[in-house]
């Protein structure tokens, strides 16, 4: 066990000359950390790490844990409807997926010291975040395949940066998580597919969804480079691995053909390629509603967390009793659970 | 259909296949409202399980789709007992527990013959022998958990009682030896029950309707906004593919 934390390595000195030793000591820490990343290694649970990197991880981690439960609940509401039996297999195995991510995700930032009813705590009284795309509503059946095309596609391009993560735990819950997203989105897109090649009314049904969730989309990388707070920091340890304009950029890149080829229009009369940038330039983007709909005011807030609430609130006493039956039959607590 | 084997073995598959969608819909509704992150995983997981089964069967007896989105209230063979809304946490649980040691003893009977069903049966057989363990499993700990989970389970156990008895009704296309399974179906749940602490429910196993019950068309009436809810997107665009 070769773990110190910076908190008992800074403040076990007692007198001056213990405190100089401490700093020392602390400052090699740091430097092997700090070499570690350089190297492109990968910090494991057991190394030492900054406190600001633990903070920063738990903080992203228990978002992208967060988003992939909520995320649940838009897509959840179009299984009792989905309009043939492959679909609704499809979807509930994706859906499915999604709580399985949350799974390793919270695993991961268990790894970090941080327990997932801390974390679940932290996201039902709103102290922490989850993405905001999620509160957005999926209004008709084309919502379930324009969200798997662009926003599981928005996902993965931010995503899959994040498998060289310089955490390890994180890293390597990030492989599995974007090969299921792929499938995700490969899947999205199918069914985008049959509904713009279907009838008229699937077709329209098709177009207003892209409609409507093009722009959130770009959204969910998050704001423009010189309004973001976390990035230098995050590319700094290797957390992150490109900016939010970069991953913006690339994304449209990849989206363009693909709606070309699905035979629907994206909602921007600005879209066009730029032959000397080598990139697809797009219109501004509405920071207003972004900012908006993150601090509270889009159209699903309150309903998406009240409902993860009343699920929590409602499986209270089945939880407990996984509990009462576990202390009486193993004597461990837990032990038994699910 | 031609002849009538066929016409007994698409009976029956459509019995077995509208148990399977019927409780498979009724556990997709639990999505995202599940008491614990394990629990959305593992009931998704029993719900693919028997939506793959449904598929199978009602391909047996014509396209899946016309028969799960077009079909009337009337027309589905589905035991009442699949149909029952998920209540809590417990009712869910006891409706699994009821069902799934029922299709273990009906699919384990299956596999061994020869018959229309036989390979169907043996492989989910394995499927449903996970789901009886996992119903199992949480029968225990509600019975046994806390005074609170005890009642709600016992309460839940009751409830359910009255829809047990249709799963041993004959079926047609079934040549099965209903009352052994029954004897087997009541000493799996009375030792899962007696284990939980919980008391085998005494009311009656049937209810007192001449007319029958599921697999005879007559079905609850929670059923018909289920299958409103479920078939509305798909007869709202009659002929288009998804």
């Amino acid at each position: 066990m070769t773990a110190v934390t910076a908190g008992t390595a800074g403040t076990t000195g007692a007198s001056g000359a213990s405190d100089t030793a401490a700093a020392a000591e602390q400052a090699a820490y740091e430097a092997v950390f700090d070499a570690a990343v350089a190297a492109d290694e990968r910090i494991e649970p057991r190394d030492w790490m900054p406190e600001a990197y633990r903070a920063s991880l738990v903080r992203q981690i228990a978002q992208h844990a967060h988003s992939e439960i909520i995320g649940m609940q838009p897509e959840a509401n179009w299984i009792t409807r989905a309009p043939s039996l492959r679909r609704k297999a499809i979807l509930m195995a994706k859906v499915q997926d999604e709580a399985g991510h949350g799974l390793y995700l919270y695993s991961a930032a268990e790894t970090l010291g941080t327990s997932r009813d801390e974390l679940l705590d932290k996201l039902h009284s709103g102290r922490q975040k989850y993405s905001s795309i999620f509160n957005y509503p999926t209004l008709t059946w084309a919502d379930v395949g324009a969200i798997g095309w662009l926003v599981d596609g928005a996902a993965i391009t931010n995503q899959v940066p994040l498998c060289r993560c310089s955490y390890g735990p994180y890293a390597r819950a990030m492989v599995r998580v974007c090969k299921e997203e792929s499938f995700h989105q490969r899947q999205g897109y199918e069914a985008l597919l049959a509904l713009s090649r279907g009838t008229e009314a699937q077709h329209a049904m098709a177009q207003d969804a892209v409609n409507r969730w093009w722009w959130p989309s770009l959204m969910m990388f998050g704001p423009p480079d010189d309004e973001s707070t976390h990035t230098a920091q995050a590319m700094a340890w290797k957390i992150k691995r490109h900016s939010n304009d970069e991953l913006r950029q690339r994304f449209v890149d990849i989206a363009v053909p693909q709606a070309e080829a699905l035979g629907l229009t994206l909602p921007d009369p600005d879209l066009r390629w730029n032959e000397e940038r080598g990139h697809y330039d797009f219109g501004p983007i509405d920071w207003t509603e972004f900012w908006d709909v993150l601090k509270g005011n889009g159209p699903c807030n309150d309903q998406r967390l009240s409902r993860r609430r009343q699920a929590h609130e409602d499986g209270a006493w089945v939880r407990e009793a996984a509990a009462a039956y576990a202390d009486k039959h193993t004597g461990k607590h837990g032990e038994a659970q699910a | 259909m031609t002849g009538t084997t066929d016409t007994l073995t698409a009976a029956a598959a459509l019995a077995l296949g509208d148990d399977a969608l019927v409780l498979s819909h009724r556990l997709g509704e639990w999505a995202g409202s599940a008491p614990v992150l394990e629990e959305e995983v593992a009931l998704a997981n029993i719900a693919l399980d028997l939506l793959g089964q449904a598929r199978v069967l009602l391909s047996l007896v014509g396209d899946e789709d016309e028969l799960a989105y077009l079909r009337e209230e009337r027309s589905f063979r589905n035991s009442q007992l699949v149909e029952q809304p998920n209540g809590d946490f417990a009712h869910t649980i006891a409706r699994q527990l009821y069902f799934s040691t029922y299709q273990h003893l009906l699919y384990g009977r299956l596999a061994t013959g020869d018959g229309p069903f036989a390979g169907l049966a043996a492989k989910a057989v394995k499927e449903v022998a996970y789901h009886q363990d996992h119903a199992e499993h949480w029968t225990l700990r509600l019975g046994d958990g806390t005074t609170e989970s005890h009642q709600r389970m016992q309460r839940a156990c009751d409830a359910l009682w009255r829809y047990t008895g249709e799963l041993f009704q004959p079926v047609e296309g079934l040549d099965l030896d209903l009352p052994a399974l029954e004897t087997a179906w009541l000493d799996s749940v009375t030792d899962v029950l007696g284990r939980a602490t919980l008391t085998v429910p005494s009311g009656p196993r049937t209810g007192a309707w001449s007319a029958g019950a599921g697999r005879q068309g007559l079905h609850t009436e929670s059923f018909g906004r289920m299958l409103a809810e479920m078939q509305h997107l798909h007869r709202s665009h009659p002929g288009a593919t998804w």
